[in-house]
């Protein structure tokens, strides 16, 4: 007679089994991605290759994260402060130890294709290879032969700074499995050339999701918008809802315009965005700026939320003693520049009222503004910006939050009200 | 339409329109520097012009070069304040050129000096410093580089007065610490660190006790040698 497993032996079997499959089914989903030839082999040392190279590194703001403070460009060791840790970007120059050096383009295909390093290990996806997946092997190659262009700089990476259990590959498998596919983007052949163009700039090189979309609890991207950075201070409002970053209704003229100078007749740029546009978008060509404007401007939009009733309103509405504060504030530090009634100046110094960049929730971008200020960034189209101070050590969290509140409170802008401990958070 | 109808409605047209019209007289014309550089003036003071009280240095009148690299400085991390290292991170060498210009340029008086609550003795100490260094320990008088009247020299020296004390004690000891740098070879930081608090304290205390002469103009440019090769007084 066969020994039967009692109800405890089958269900440990049945666990052992479920184990053994997911992991299996972890390893398939990690399996090395075909590998392609290019197509058309390039010519590595050619300079109208190299000179591609160069503007699709531009178009995926490489430099942006390669990149300290004064270091030197694409030699790495920025920090990205992610929810998991700290993860430092390597050196991109040829260097033979610390850099490049010893890649090869099939080396870097992998990286920006599947995900992994020349040694085999998966990547961590703060390096958007979900995003860089869909870059042609072409222009993948372009890149490389712009890296190996550079002067090599001797700069060792720094190891990253994650918690546990993030710090594992077997971590990062799983997540992978989860969340990413290798693949180039198929062009739709009913679409137009330009939406398909724009599509592979946005959704690829571009990575403009790789903030943009919202991200559930294991940073997995999502198809909708608006999403907080990952270092938490401030939040990329979404490109599907137009009462957030969503420019379907815009003029192409105006989406070109705010890319390509940091202003607009509808907005600017500010925080994260203005680096994007001064490193990345400033430099990319007419035409390719247009295409992604067409994308983004055809994006499936969101209803925005229907407008509060008399009552909501009421709730919503600060305490009198908060927007008094707040209009005091206000009209000895911003009043000057913004207008009395929140108009603006011309070109100069933005409207308030209606102002997306006021209303938009949760509240990050305006309280930032108002803590540290800015310039848009200098460019060619905008070479001298006007500025707004910093405010953070003039006000303190109090202040901060009732001249925010008063402002999304104002001259018919109906948003929720800004707490001290949101503000407190934020610095 | 009857007479009257005209002339109302002529009255109501006036009535929407006058408004607008003198709005549109009292609107600023949008395009100068000082406009453009409203997000210096919470700290700098209107026009750049900080007082000498408290931390925060004056900017209007310091010869070009010196902003210029300070700038650079900001946006590249050498100098750090989380406050301007903000304000510079997008910024060209041409707008950062053409606002080291524009503060320079600025011809402003300056306030009174303060006396710090200190001793005389503390004050000579500090004079002696300034004026002559002190040769056993290597250090170069502050005079022989920031100009006799401690105006600063062009292109790219600083004058050392109208200053606040905080600011000087606190630029010194950053330098000191390697918090603060300048373009190597960078002479300042090496001076700094020949420094003993005493010191710093003692020649900050007596600069901002003096007043500044001749409007604060800085002195032309060096023909001779200084007594040190400095990497931001190339640039």
């Amino acid at each position: 007679m066969k020994p039967s497993l009692g109800l405890p032996g089958r269900v440990v079997l049945g666990l052992v089994v479920l184990v053994l499959l997911f992991a299996g089914w972890v390893v398939w989903r990690n399996l090395p991605a075909d590998e392609r030839e290019a197509e058309r082999p390039l010519d590595l040392t050619h300079a109208a290759v190299i000179a591609r190279g160069e503007y699709l590194a531009r178009a995926g703001n490489c430099m942006g994260c390669h990149t300290t403070r004064g270091g030197t460009p694409f030699a790495g060791g920025r920090g990205i402060e992610t929810p998991f840790g700290t993860i430092y970007a390597p050196n991109l120059t040829p260097d033979p130890e610390t850099g490049l050096g010893a890649w090869t383009a099939d080396d870097f295909w992998r990286a920006m294709h599947d995900g992994r390093g020349r040694d085999g290990r998966l990547l961590y996806p703060a390096f958007p290879y979900p995003n860089y997946t869909h870059v042609t092997r072409e222009d993948t190659d372009a890149i490389y032969a712009y890296l190996r262009s550079l002067p090599p700089v001797q700069q060792p990476r720094r190891e990253h700074e994650l918690r546990f259990p993030y710090s594992l590959q077997a971590s990062l498998a799983v997540w992978r499995a989860l969340y990413f596919t290798p693949r180039g983007l198929e062009p739709e052949a009913d679409k137009p050339p330009a939406w398909n163009r724009g599509r592979y700039l946005v959704e690829g090189l571009g990575h403009c999701m790789a903030c943009h979309a919202s991200r559930d609890a294991l940073g997995g991207a999502l198809d909708s918008g608006g999403s907080l950075m990952p270092n938490g201070k401030w939040y990329a409002p979404s490109l599907h809802a137009r009462h957030q970053a969503g420019v379907a209704q815009w003029e192409t003229a105006d989406v070109v315009a705010l890319l390509k100078t940091g202003v607009s007749r509808k907005a600017s740029v500010m925080g994260p965005m203005a680096e994007v546009v001064f490193y990345s978008t400033q430099y990319l060509s007419e035409d390719d700026l247009r295409a992604m404007a067409v994308y983004l401007q055809a994006l499936p939009q969101e209803e925005p939320p229907p407008p509060l009733s008399p009552r909501e309103l009421e709730e919503q509405r600060a305490d009198a003693v908060v927007l008094d504060l707040g209009r005091r504030v206000y009209e000895q530090q911003c009043a000057s520049c913004h207008g009395d009634r929140g108009s603006g100046q011309a070109s100069a110094y933005p409207a308030l009222a209606g102002n997306r960049a006021v209303l938009v929730t949760p509240p990050h971008n305006v309280i930032q503004a108002i803590l540290w200020g800015g310039f848009t960034p200098t460019t060619a189209g905008n070479p001298r910006p006007y500025g707004m101070p910093p405010f953070g050590h003039v006000l303190n969290d109090q202040e901060v939050a009732a001249v925010a509140t008063y402002i999304r409170q104002s001259w018919g802008n109906q948003a929720p009200a800004v707490t001290s401990l949101q503000v407190s958070r934020a610095r | 339409m009857s007479a009257w109808k005209y002339f109302v409605f002529a009255v109501w047209a006036l009535a929407l329109v006058g408004p607008a019209a003198v709005s549109a007289q009292e609107a600023r014309p949008l395009d100068s520097m000082a406009q453009r550089m409203q997000a210096c003036a919470v700290c700098h003071g209107k026009e750049g012009r900080a007082s000498s009280e408290g931390y925060l240095p004056r900017i209007a009148g310091k010869p070009a070069g010196y902003l210029y690299n300070q700038l650079v400085n900001f946006r590249e991390g050498r100098r750090q304040n989380a406050a301007m290292n903000h304000l510079m991170q997008h910024m060209s060498d041409d707008y950062l050129r053409e606002i080291a210009r524009y503060f320079a340029e600025l011809d402003l008086p300056y306030p009174a000096p303060q006396r710090a609550a200190v001793s005389d003795d503390v004050l000579v100490r500090g004079e002696g410093l300034v004026r002559r260094g002190d040769a056993k320990r290597d250090v170069p008088a502050c005079v022989a580089c920031h100009g006799e009247q401690m105006t600063g020299m062009l292109p790219a020296v600083p004058g050392l007065l109208g200053l606040p004390r905080d600011y000087l004690i606190g630029q010194l000891g950053a330098w000191r610490t390697g918090h603060r740098k300048a373009m190597a070879p960078d002479c300042m930081a090496a001076i700094a660190k020949r420094l003993t608090d005493e010191d710093i304290a003692a020649a900050a205390s007596w600069l901002a006790a003096q007043p500044v002469p001749g409007g604060g103009k800085p002195a032309p440019a060096p023909t001779t040698r200084g007594p040190m090769e400095c990497g931001s007084a190339i640039r």
